[in-house]
């Protein structure tokens, strides 16, 4: 995987921080200088809606911000994951939250990760910030950036109001970081 | 024993009043509407710091006929473009000059709105039951079985709806600081109705609110009727249905409530 | 200055109010909204005006009258909403008023739908409304145009006294790259307007602004004194980006996010050997014609790629006049073409050159003459394999 050109696709429900997610390692990309975009599905605006986003990572200007075919996919429910991992490159990296997805994928061209990353942030008194366990889980995956430059976007992206949340989430991105693949598929 | 040595202009063309030929037909009411408004712009002393609105209709060119600056406006949306100015120019004095097929019709939301945001501008309103310049079809204030070019077997009701009472619909919003129905059909009611606009233009001036004058007038041409006929007309059918009076002074309201 | 990531609507409207603009009137539509809460936010804390208005039309009569006030203005919608913006948008250009309007285009006709499109290519260079005149169009294909073209339209607009649209669409709008803002013009040193309707303190004549001359002479010589400053606007403001156009044989002609497609689908034919090159349209009018004409001269085939059914392609074929096939490629519908269809697009055109037969690739066209059921390119790539 080349982690300065790559192609994310995150996806899930409204509400679980997908955007969010995206905006970090958008924001992180920024940082080390690399070209990026982060594009949002958009729609009527509904809670619990499906909600996804794409970021492109490339050191040469960036084409078209639609990601189709992603390098990788961080899929936050079932049924993201049932609609995008055919889509994944060959090689490419399928990334999900265990706890609320319980497959096992029939592709064998894909590195397949399986973190349990809702259950990790209620263990860890971190509701809500699964999404950002993804990112950190990503981010070893990968190497796109580094936990510093993330940090720094976290502190970047965690609006004014809420300065009280950049320390979760940056606990958030290192128990991520750690955390063990769990993907179980014989 | 009265001497005349010194000489006063008792009548004069107001300074506001651009000395031009209007387009208004002989007998029209615009004519006296509009010095109405030019005598206040001088009396208050701001016609240089005020901008009107003309409208489409008969008033379209009357951005010629007043020494103020002008805009014209699209068909209703005078309110609008007024807001639009009010907004740029705060201290600045806006009026708009409207029919009823303007206001009351196409404009109908420009004006609700405006009236709702409480907009520090004035309003006149003409009302004569016709579209003038178009010659003579149904107005949404044209009265029941009123005969019109759009309406030849006379305004049915039951097909072609209501007319619109814009003051009693409008008494509701909260954003207008004073409204007021007139006509200028004798001396004492031309006085009354010069009154309303200059209370109308000093709520302004006081940053009260949005303030309306709704004018009873007439349409001699389009009613096809002589000037006299037209005014006994309009004082048998449509101040019955258009009731002359006041219908929002916040000032009167104040001080109602302090008693 | 540092870069900072934002989606193009909010890079816009802040752009914009480093270019002057304090006042701003519009009503909510997606996929344009973020530049009217981002105005709504900044407003009122620099002393400027957000006016959320009844309906589109209202908003741009609203621009009307604080156009004709002398300060710069702007309204900022979507597709539907600009349709209804259309008729003040005429009499902005009657009264050579000068303004901003931005479309952040979503799919049509009628309600259509909320994704990216570039349906109003017509609409905006031919009529934003009824009557004889123009207004100047300019699109951006990034979020940092996105920031810098507000500039841009102010002054072409105050300087040609016409209204400036910015035409974008929800891609841009809603995407967010780095972008660095520009400088902050200082409000003194915006330009004059001394045709202003700002009171005449009783010191001179009134202004009057005005679309209206009722007698036919006077309306052709307003019309046509309006059209020798078109005339200018044409000869000395078209402007386009040209990447790899000098050797091109296959020219794609692409604006706003389509180019960038475009420009991943010449670079992908490039790596083939492919000799390809993009013209990108930045003013849409007028018409970059000039480029288009002098890479007609070396050039094999011309392919337009647009989000819709095939618009601005009219223009490229006007300016090649017959030169060579002038083919068109698009999605529409809200659906973003893939590079790879656009790829698929340029190789035909290469290979059918010499034809001297436009085509036309559109899902479910059979314009090719191959089959009645051509659908994607690749479709097209399988059967000649």
């Amino acid at each position: 995987m080349d982690a300065h050109n790559m192609n994310i696709l995150l996806a899930g429900f409204g509400g679980q921080g997908v955007l969010f997610a995206g905006k970090l390692i958008a924001s992180s990309a920024l940082i080390d200088g690399l070209e990026v975009t982060w594009m949002p599905s958009y729609g009527p605006e509904m809670r619990g809606g499906t909600c996804n986003c794409s970021v492109c990572l490339s050191e040469k200007p960036i084409g078209s911000p639609l990601v189709t075919e992603p390098d990788v996919l961080v899929a936050l429910n079932k049924p993201s994951y049932l609609k995008f991992v055919d889509a994944i490159k060959p090689g490419g990296i399928c990334l999900i939250d265990q706890s609320l997805i319980d497959v096992c994928p029939e592709r064998s061209d894909i590195q397949f990760v399986a973190i349990p990353a809702t259950k990790i942030s209620e263990d860890n008194d971190l509701q809500t910030l699964a999404n950002v366990i993804l990112v950190g889980q990503l981010l070893k995956l990968t190497g796109f950036s580094t936990v510093e430059v993330l940090e720094q976007a976290i502190e970047h992206s965690v609006s004014a109001k809420h300065t009280d949340l950049i320390a979760p989430n940056k606990m958030a991105l290192k128990i991520g970081y750690n955390a063990v693949n769990q993907a179980d598929c014989k | 024993m009265a001497t005349f040595d010194k000489q006063k202009y008792l009548y004069k063309r107001p300074h506001a009043l651009a000395d031009v030929v209007t387009n208004y037909c002989p007998g029209c009411t615009h004519g006296i509407v509009q010095r109405l408004v030019c005598e206040v712009l001088d009396e208050l002393d701001i016609e240089g710091d005020t901008i009107g609105v003309c409208p489409v209709g008969c008033s379209v060119t009357a951005y010629d006929f007043y020494n103020c600056d002008m805009a014209q406006a699209a068909h209703g949306r005078a309110p609008a473009v007024a807001t639009g100015i009010k907004r740029a120019l705060p201290d600045k004095v806006v009026f708009t000059y409207q029919g009823d097929g303007d206001f009351a019709s196409i404009g109908t939301a420009e004006s609700i709105h405006i009236a709702a945001r409480g907009e520090k501008v004035t309003t006149i309103f003409i009302n004569n039951a016709i579209y003038g310049m178009t010659g003579g079809q149904m107005a949404p204030t044209s009265l029941p079985g009123q005969v019109t070019q759009t309406s030849p077997y006379g305004r049915d009701v039951a097909y072609s709806g209501y007319p619109i009472r814009v003051c009693e619909m409008m008494q509701s919003l909260d954003g207008v600081a004073f409204m007021e129905r007139v006509t200028v059909d004798t001396p004492s009611h031309i006085r009354k109705a010069k009154k309303a606009i200059k209370k109308a233009f000093q709520y302004q001036l006081e940053g009260l609110g949005f303030s309306l004058i709704e004018v009873v007038a007439t349409c001699p041409t389009n009613w096809g009727m002589t000037p006299q006929a037209a005014f006994k007309w309009m004082e048998e059918n449509m101040i019955p249905y258009y009731p002359l009076g006041n219908f929002v002074d916040v000032k009167a309201e104040a001080t109602e409530e302090a008693k | 200055m540092a870069k900072v990531l934002m989606k193009g609507n909010e890079a816009l409207a802040e752009g914009a109010i480093r270019a002057g603009c304090r006042h701003f009137f519009g009503y909510p539509i997606t996929p344009q909204s973020e530049l009217a809460a981002y105005m709504a936010k900044r407003m009122p804390k620099i002393g400027g005006t957000y006016l959320q208005a009844e309906s589109e039309v209202s908003a741009i009569n609203m621009v009307y009258g604080a156009s004709a006030a002398g300060v710069r203005v702007m309204t900022s919608s979507s597709s539907p909403g600009v349709s209804l913006k259309g008729e003040g948008i005429s009499y902005l250009i009657g009264a050579d008023l000068p303004c901003l309007i931005v479309n952040v285009e979503r799919s049509g006709p009628g309600l259509g739908g909320i994704q990216p499109s570039q349906g109003d290519y017509w609409m905006s260079t031919r009529a934003t409304g009824h009557g004889d005149g123009h207004v100047l169009v300019l699109a951006p294909n990034s979020v940092q145009e996105m920031a810098d073209f507000a500039a841009k339209a102010f002054e072409l607009g105050d300087r040609f006294r016409m209204p400036a649209m910015i035409l974008a669409d929800g891609l841009l709008g809603q995407m967010m790259e780095p972008v660095e803002l520009p400088e902050e013009l200082d409000l003194a040193d915006l330009p004059e307007k001394p045709w202003a309707l700002t009171g005449t303190k009783l010191e001179r004549e009134h202004h009057i602004a005005n679309s209206l001359a009722m007698e036919p002479q006077d309306l052709e010589d307003m019309v046509l004194s309006r059209r020798e400053r078109y005339r200018l606007i044409k000869a000395t403001e078209q402007k386009c980006e040209q990447i790899m156009v000098d050797d091109a044989e296959v020219v794609v002609v692409a604006f706003g996010a389509a180019s960038r497609i475009a420009l991943s689908a010449v670079n992908a034919a490039r790596e083939q050997g492919i000799k390809a090159g993009l013209i990108r349209p930045i003013t849409l009018w007028p018409y970059p014609v000039d480029a288009v004409k002098a890479a007609a001269q070396h050039a094999k085939a011309f392919l337009s790629v647009e989000f819709s059914t095939g618009q601005m392609v009219e223009d490229v074929r006007l300016a090649v006049n017959g030169k060579c096939p002038v083919n068109f490629f698009g999605h529409t519908g809200g659906i973003v073409p893939d590079p790879s269809e656009a790829l698929e697009a340029i190789k035909l055109s290469l290979e059918r050159a010499d034809s001297g037969e436009d085509f036309e690739i559109l899902p479910f066209e059979s314009k090719l003459g191959l089959d009645g059921s051509f659908g994607k390119p690749q479709a097209y790539a399988e059967r000649t394999a």
